[in-house]
C-alpha cells in the first residue's frame, strides 16, 4: 500500500459516509409515506399507478402476504426477461440484428437479473439486443433492487413495531423507492457517466478504419458455423487481416447507473466495468464505487432512525465498515506483490500484477473496486478476477462467503446482518444464561430457526452445487485454467451464484445447459430461501410485545458489540468454507512460493 | 390471488414503462444534448473519416507507432465487439508462455531494449481495449520509435509529456499515456 492509496481509502470512505446520511434520512421518509417536497411531481405519478393498481396507499399486508406479493412481482421479472430474449431477432431496437439467445442463457440470464446477481453466461455486446437490455435487463436492476430494499424495510418494521400483525404494503414500499430514491438518483449519475464518456445513444454499431493493419490467425468454421479442429484437437486456422474496428453503440449510461447504485452488477458489455464505454475515467470508477455501498450504507442510517435509536445503526456501519477496511488493505497489498513467475522473466513487478487490469486504474483502483463488489454483491468488475494474485482471489472469494453482509447488496446486506446481529445476541445469551433481546424484541425459537435457515441455506446450496460440479463431467468441462485454480474457477462460480454477487472466476466457460441451470437453481434458492425466511422473522417480530430494557438485557450499541458482531460473521463464514478455501487458493499459493 | 395479481401486473407494466422507456429514452436525450461527442462513442475524426476513438485502444506491432497492452480478445486484438481478458490463472502456465512471446517480441522489435520491461506491456488488460499504457512503458518505446521514424529522442519525448495525463484532478487513478492519441500526434509530425 502507497500513502496515495492510503490516502484514497480514507478518502472513500468520508465521502461514502458524508452522502449515505442524508440518503438514509430520505429513505427512511420515503418508506413512512410521507410526501417529498423535492421530488413533489412524482407524487401525482404515484397516486396515478396506484389507482390503475386498485391499492390504497394505507393498506397493510401481513408477512405472507407480503411475501406472496413480492414472490409474484419476481416470477413477472423472469417471464419477461426470458421471453425478451427469445423473441429479441423479431423486436425493434436490434440494429446489429442480434439472434435469439438459446434456451437455457434466457432462463439463467432471467433468473440472474431477477435475483439481483446478473451472473452473465452470455456477452452483452453480441447476445442482447438493446430493447433486451434496457426493458428486460436495466427494468430488473430497478426492480430486483427495490425487492431487496423492501424486504429489509420491512424487517425494521418489524423491530419497530409491535403488538400488529402487518409490515407494510409491498407494493406502495416498492413504488415510492423506485419513484423518489433510484429513479432520481440513476438520471443525474447517468448523465454525470456521459460526461466522462460512458455513451448513450440507440445507433448501430460504427465501423472505424484503425491505423495499423491488424494480422491475425482466424478459425475455420464449419458448415454448421462450429469451429474445425485437427486430430489433435486444436482449433484449425487460417491466417486473416482487418483494418477496421466495430465500436459497439446502445443506451449504456442509463443501465450503467442502476447497475452500479442497486449492486446488481451486470454489464452492458462483456468486460463490464473494465470497458472503457461502461467506465472510462477514474473519476467515473471512484463514483461507480462510492454508489456501490451508497444505498447499503445509507440504509443503516435509515435503520437507526426506523428503530427510533441512531446508534443502533451507527453500531453496523461500524462493524461493517472495519472488515471492509481490512479486506481492501489485503487485496491490495497482495496484487501489489506481482506475479514472481512473471517477475523472473524479466517484467518490472513494480506495478504489481497487471495482467487482466486496466492502466486508467492501476493495482489501487482495481484492488479497491474488486473489494467493494465483491463485498456489496455487486459483482461489477473493473479487472478480471480470474487473473487475481491467489491470495488476491483468496480475499474477493471470502468476501462473498461472509454472506455478502458487510454492505452487502441493496437491502440485502442490512437484512443479512440484522440476521447475524440476532445470532450474536442469542449467541451472547448462550453464555449468560438469559434469554437473549435484540431492539426491544425477545428473541426465541421461531426466530432462531429463521436465522439459521437464512444464514445456512447460501453455503449449503454453494456448497452442493461445486461438489456436483466438481463430480460431473459437464462441470469439469467448464475449467479454464488447470490445477487447483480451476477447483477455485468452480468454487467462485458456484459461491458468487448463491450469495447473488454476479461476479465470477471468468475462465470457466458458464454458458452451457448444465451451467446455466444449475446457476440458476443456485440463484433463485440463494435470493428467495432467505427472503421468505426474512419475511416471516419480520412478521413475528412485529407482533411481540416490546419488552422494556433493563439492568439484565445486552446494550447492543457499544464497541462489544461491534466485536460481537464481526466475530460472528467471521466464525460464520469460517466454519462454513474453509476447508473448501484451502483445496482452491491456499494450494495455489503454496504452489507459486514453491515456483512448481 | 385476483387481489394480488391485478397489482402485479399492472404495476409491473406501468414501471416497466417508466424505467425500462421514459429513463433511458430520458438520459439519451439529455446526454445528447448536453455530452453529444461523448453520449456518441468520443469518435476521433480525422479528414472526415473516422479513424477511432479516444477511448477504444488499437493494436500496434509496427516498430514506428508507440505499442500498448497486448490484447485477449479473439479472434483479432482490440476486436471491440468481443471485450474481454485472457481470464489465464497465475499459475497457468500459459500465462508465462504468453508473456515469454510478447517479452521477445519487444526485444526483436528493438535488441538494445533493457531488461526489465514494464508489466504492462506485456500482460493483457482486463477489457482487451485499454486505450492507455503507462508513462514508464512509453519511455520504455522512445529509443525503437524515434530510430525507427529518424526523429531525434528528444522531439518524441516531448510528445510523450504532452501525451501524458496526470491522475485526474490530481487525485483519481494513475498517470497515463493514451497510445492512439499519440501515435496520431507522431504520424502528424513525420509528414510535415
Amino acid at each position: 500500500m502507497t500513502s496515495h492509496t492510503w490516502f484514497f481509502l480514507v478518502f472513500y470512505i468520508l465521502t461514502l459516509l458524508l452522502v449515505a446520511r442524508p440518503l438514509g434520512n430520505h429513505i427512511a421518509q420515503v418508506t413512512e409515506g410521507r410526501s417529498i417536497l423535492s421530488l413533489r411531481f412524482c407524487s401525482g405519478v404515484e397516486s396515478v399507478l396506484y389507482r390503475l393498481c386498485g391499492t390504497r396507499k394505507d393498506e397493510e399486508m401481513g408477512w405472507l402476504q407480503y411475501t406472496i406479493a413480492i414472490l409474484v412481482f419476481n416470477v413477472f421479472g423472469v417471464l419477461v426477461v426470458y421471453s425478451l430474449q427469445r423473441l429479441q431477432f423479431w423486436l425493434p431496437l436490434n440494429p446489429q440484428s442480434i439472434a435469439n439467445v438459446s434456451p437455457d442463457s434466457s432462463f439463467n440470464t432471467a433468473i440472474s437479473f431477477a435475483t439481483n446477481t446478473n451472473w452473465q453466461g452470455y456477452s452483452g455486446e453480441s447476445a442482447m439486443s438493446y430493447l433486451t437490455q434496457m426493458l428486460g435487463l436495466a427494468v430488473q436492476n430497478f426492480f430486483s433492487a427495490a425487492t431487496g430494499i423492501v424486504v429489509a424495510i420491512a424487517l425494521i418494521r418489524g423491530f419497530a413495531r409491535h403488538t400488529v400483525k402487518t409490515i407494510g404494503n409491498a407494493w406502495v414500499d416498492l413504488t415510492r423507492i423506485i419513484l423518489y430514491v433510484l429513479l432520481p438518483i440513476s438520471l443525474v449519475y447517468a448523465v454525470f457517466l456521459v460526461s466522462q464518456g460512458v455513451i448513450q445513444n440507440f445507433s448501430a454499431y460504427k465501423n472505424v478504419t484503425t491505423l495499423e493493419v491488424t494480422k491475425y490467425d482466424n478459425p475455420k468454421l464449419d458448415a454448421s458455423g462450429q469451429s474445425l479442429k485437427d486430430e489433435k484437437g486444436a482449433p484449425v486456422t487460417e491466417p486473416a487481416t482487418i483494418q477496421t474496428q466495430t465500436l459497439p453503440m446502445g443506451p449504456v449510461a442509463s443501465q450503467e447507473a442502476i447497475k452500479m447504485l442497486g449492486t446488481n452488477g451486470g454489464g452492458f458489455f462483456n468486460a463490464n466495468s473494465a470497458h472503457p464505454y461502461e467506465n472510462p475515467t477514474p473519476l467515473s470508477n471512484f463514483v461507480q464505487m462510492l454508489s456501490i455501498f451508497l444505498i447499503p450504507a445509507a440504509l443503516c442510517f435509515t435503520f437507526g432512525r426506523m428503530v427510533g435509536d441512531t446508534r443502533q445503526g451507527r453500531v453496523v456501519l461500524i462493524a461493517m465498515t472495519l472488515l471492509f477496511i481490512v479486506m481492501a488493505i489485503a487485496a491490495i497489498h497482495f496484487e501489489q506483490q506481482g506475479n514472481p513467475r512473471l517477475g523472473s522473466l524479466g517484467v518490472n513487478m513494480a506495478a504489481g500484477n497487471m495482467e487482466g487490469k486496466e492502466v486508467r486504474f492501476g493495482i489501487g483502483d482495481t484492488g479497491l473496486f474488486a473489494t467493494i463488489t465483491t463485498l456489496a454483491s455487486c459483482g461489477a468488475v473493473n479487472g478480471m478476477h480470474d487473473s487475481f494474485t491467489p491470495l488476491g482471489g483468496l480475499v474477493l472469494m471470502w468476501n462473498m462467503m461472509l454472506g455478502e453482509v458487510v454492505f452487502g447488496g441493496v437491502g440485502s446486506g442490512l437484512y443479512g446482518m440484522l440476521l447475524f446481529a440476532i445470532m450474536a445476541v442469542f449467541i451472547a445469551g448462550l453464555m449468560i444464561g438469559r434469554t437473549p433481546e435484540y431492539l426491544g424484541k425477545k428473541i426465541e425459537m421461531f426466530e432462531i430457526k429463521m436465522v439459521s435457515l437464512a444464514i445456512l441455506v447460501t453455503p449449503l446450496v454453494a456448497l452442493v452445487g461445486t461438489a456436483v460440479a466438481v463430480m460431473t463431467a459437464d462441470g469439469v468441462a467448464g475449467i479454464g485454467n488447470p490445477g487447483p485454480h480451476g477447483f477455485s474457477e468452480i468454487l467462485y462460480a458456484f459461491t458468487s451464484a448463491a450469495n447473488n454477487n454476479g461476479s465470477a472466476f471468468a475462465g470457466v466457460s458458464a454458458n452451457t445447459p448444465f451451467y446455466n441451470v444449475a446457476l440458476a437453481i443456485v440463484m433463485w434458492i440463494g435470493r428467495f430461501g432467505v427472503i421468505v425466511a426474512v419475511l416471516a422473522l419480520a412478521g413475528s417480530l412485529a407482533a411481540k410485545k416490546r419488552v422494556v430494557a433493563n439492568a439484565g438485557t445486552m446494550p447492543t450499541h457499544g464497541p462489544l458489540f461491534v466485536a460481537l458482531l464481526i466475530g460472528t460473521v467471521l466464525l460464520c463464514g469460517a466454519l462454513n468454507y474453509v476447508p473448501a478455501i484451502a483445496l482452491g487458493p491456499v494450494v495455489e499459493h503454496l504452489m507459486l512460493l514453491s515456483g512448481q | 390471488m385476483k387481489t394480488t395479481l391485478r397489482p402485479a401486473i399492472t404495476l409491473f407494466v406501468l414501471l416497466s414503462v417508466i424505467t425500462g422507456i421514459v429513463y433511458p429514452l430520458g438520459v439519451t436525450v439529455l446526454s445528447q444534448a448536453l455530452f453529444p461527442w461523448a453520449a456518441g462513442g468520443s469518435l476521433i475524426i480525422k479528414e472526415g473519416k473516422a479513424v477511432g476513438s479516444t477511448l477504444i485502444g488499437q493494436n500496434f506491432t509496427d516498430p514506428k507507432y508507440f505499442w500498448g497492452r497486448p490484447s485477449a480478445t479473439s479472434p483479432q486484438p482490440y476486436n471491440s465487439i468481443a471485450s474481454g481478458g485472457s481470464n489465464l490463472g497465475p499459475t497457468n502456465p500459459a500465462l508465462v508462455d504468453a508473456v515469454q512471446g510478447r517479452i521477445d517480441a519487444i526485444k526483436t522489435a528493438d535488441p538494445n531494449g533493457l531488461l526489465p520491461i514494464p508489466a504492462d506491456l506485456v500482460t493483457t488488460s482486463g477489457s482487451g481495449l485499454d486505450p492507455h499504457i503507462s508513462p514508464m512503458a512509453a519511455h520504455y518505446q522512445l529509443a525503437r520509435v524515434a530510430s525507427a521514424r529518424r526523429l531525434p529522442q528528444e522531439q518524441v519525448a516531448a510528445l510523450i509529456r504532452d501525451y501524458t495525463e496526470p491522475p485526474q484532478l490530481g487525485l483519481f487513478g494513475e498517470a497515463r499515456v493514451n497510445v492512439l492519441s499519440l501515435n496520431l500526434a507522431l504520424d502528424g509530425q513525420t509528414k510535415k
